[in-house]
């Protein structure tokens, strides 16, 4: 399943690879990234596919977003649907 | 990939403006549960909506999980039970309503709606005990929603039935004054009902709907609040496109989950309702969006006409993003589900005749709207037949739903909780309209040529 996953925090060395690291360990595979630092927060965009990893949407979910609050980052995945339905026709 | 500002912008709209899926409502038809025997009656009703609905709950839970997005309530709505229990001889029909409530706790849904009977053009003896037994069937449940659709374009208005839901509503304040009247939140009186709608109170899965099927109904003010920060002192134009586009990703965001939801129960995909339903919360209230457009207080003058444009361009920007739209698609103006209404009713500025007026151009009716406790039964249906008679006349739903809340008066506030919110108590005429109600009868049906 194609998902969005979203990271917000405060900026420090790291995140990505942190958000990475954590992807990786569940298998789940990068498509495309964006990131950028707006008000002073940073924050990344990323294209993931959930399709490869053993564990279950939700299980990544919670991974994530358990893992993240650990790391002080706002870790969140949607599936793309939502944003394709929102801002294309 | 997509853009990351819209990805972005979607996450603001959640978190920030409130954007949410309000409901989503399984409708069942229980016709095939009638029986003779009123308590096999409730068991089969109780039954079939446990085995339907069984994985409503998980489902939805689901689909908020993977996309994100809350789904407020979750919802059943049945058959009019006047249709389902009349086969029965039993004359109160409150042992169905409690198997209703005791279905929508074990499948886990915040309502049920259905405890309804359709009498426009009369009452069925089913109809008649229906709403006899409205009063203790509200107050010796938690969870069961009822109506009745007592006028429509093509059949007129019943007046008789107007009548008895005067009645039948002091009876429910009543019944239930230790809690507030709470159980007037739960009942509306209808003209010209759907069959397809998923809010509540007023939902019920109509005679014309299949077995089984999956309506959901959309929210967003404060998304549309927030979109019209933006266009300051810009002509009414560029207001009605703002909501447009809007309205259609919303909308967009419907259609997917009811899609979802439908093939995951195994159940057809019903309609999506095109509503602006608001919450208590600071930030999604329909009044402020009306304020935002210009007005200092919603309820003053250009109130209505503000809410004509928001309701109108709030369906043209749906109606592209849904493959099937239904229920009662519009704003709605529940006055204490809506922070801003309940502050513009408590400043005195918004007054029963606006509301009444508003909802000539809106959906659905005067919602949610408490009045002093000692409001006369007949006053309560006069209100109800001049809601009738604009449902009737502009061939669209109108409903009443009014807590005359016991021992309150013009002042008070009667605190419901939750989404139900909170009602200031405010006035009503004090001159009678009971001779008026006492005429009983039936109001023909209007014209429908020479239409000025």
């Amino acid at each position: 399943m194609r998902a969005i996953v979203s990271v917000f925090s405060q900026d420090r060395i790291g995140i990505i690879a942190d958000v990475c690291t954590l992807l990786a360990a569940m298998k789940v595979n990068v498509l495309d990234l964006s990131q950028t630092i707006m008000d002073g927060v940073f924050t990344m965009v990323m294209l993931v596919d959930t399709a490869t990893s053993d564990l279950s949407f939700d299980e990544v979910r919670t991974t994530l977003v358990d893992k993240g609050k650990e790391l002080g980052l706002d870790i969140r995945i949607q599936r793309e649907d939502i944003f394709n339905a929102m801002h294309r026709i | 990939m997509l853009n990351t500002y819209d990805i972005l912008q979607t996450i603001d709209m959640l978190d920030n403006q409130h954007l949410d899926i309000r409901t989503v409502t399984m409708g069942i038809n229980l016709l095939d549960c009638a029986h003779p025997h009123i308590d096999t009656c409730a068991r089969r009703v109780y039954d079939k909506i446990c085995r339907q609905a069984e994985k409503l709950l998980p489902v939805a839970q689901g689909i908020e999980e993977e996309l994100g997005i809350p789904i407020v309530n979750k919802r059943i709505s049945v058959t009019p039970i006047a249709m389902v229990a009349q086969a029965s001889d039993e004359t109160d029909y409150t042992p169905i309503a409690k198997a209703m409530d005791r279905a929508a706790a074990t499948c886990g849904v915040d309502f049920i709606g259905g405890f309804s009977a359709l009498v426009q053009k009369g009452l069925t003896k089913g109809d008649r005990r229906l709403i006899d037994s409205i009063p203790q069937a509200l107050a010796e449940t938690k969870l069961v929603c009822a109506s009745v659709n007592v006028g429509s374009t093509k059949a007129g208005i019943n007046m008789d039935a107007v009548a008895a839901m005067g009645k039948i509503v002091k009876q429910t304040a009543q019944a239930t004054a230790q809690q507030g009247s709470i159980g007037c939140a739960k009942l509306v009186v209808f003209c010209n009902a759907v069959e397809d709608n998923p809010f509540m109170a007023g939902a019920f899965h109509g005679p014309g709907e299949p077995e089984c099927a999956i309506n959901v109904g959309v929210s967003g003010p404060g998304v549309v609040y927030h979109a019209l920060q933006e266009a300051k002192g810009k002509p009414f134009d560029e207001v009605a496109e703002i909501i447009k586009k809007t309205a259609f990703r919303i909308t967009r965001m419907g259609q997917l989950v009811a899609r979802l939801a439908a093939s995951r129960l195994d159940v057809p995909f019903g309609v999506v309702d095109l509503s602006l339903a608001p919450t208590p919360a600071v930030g999604d209230s329909v009044a402020r969006i009306l304020e935002e457009m210009g007005l200092s207080v919603c309820g003053t003058h250009g109130t209505t006409a503000a809410l004509a444009l928001l309701n109108d361009a709030v369906k043209k920007g749906g109606l592209m993003a849904s493959g099937r739209v239904g229920g009662l698609s519009g704003a709605f103006i529940p006055v204490s589900e809506d922070e801003g209404m309940i502050a513009a009713a408590r400043s005195g500025v918004l007054t029963l005749d606006k509301l009444e007026a508003m909802t000539c151009v809106c959906s659905v009716g005067l919602d949610m709207i408490a009045v002093p406790g000692d409001t006369p039964a007949e006053t309560i249906s006069a209100i109800i037949a001049d809601e009738a008679a604009i449902g009737m006349v502009n061939n669209k739903t109108t409903a009443v739903r009014l807590i005359p809340a016991v021992g309150c008066q013009v002042g008070d506030t009667v605190d419901f909780g939750g989404l139900l919110g909170a009602a200031p108590v405010m006035p009503v005429h004090q001159e009678s309209a009971a001779d008026f109600i006492a005429r009983g009868g039936h109001i023909p049906a209007p014209l429908h040529s020479l239409k000025n």
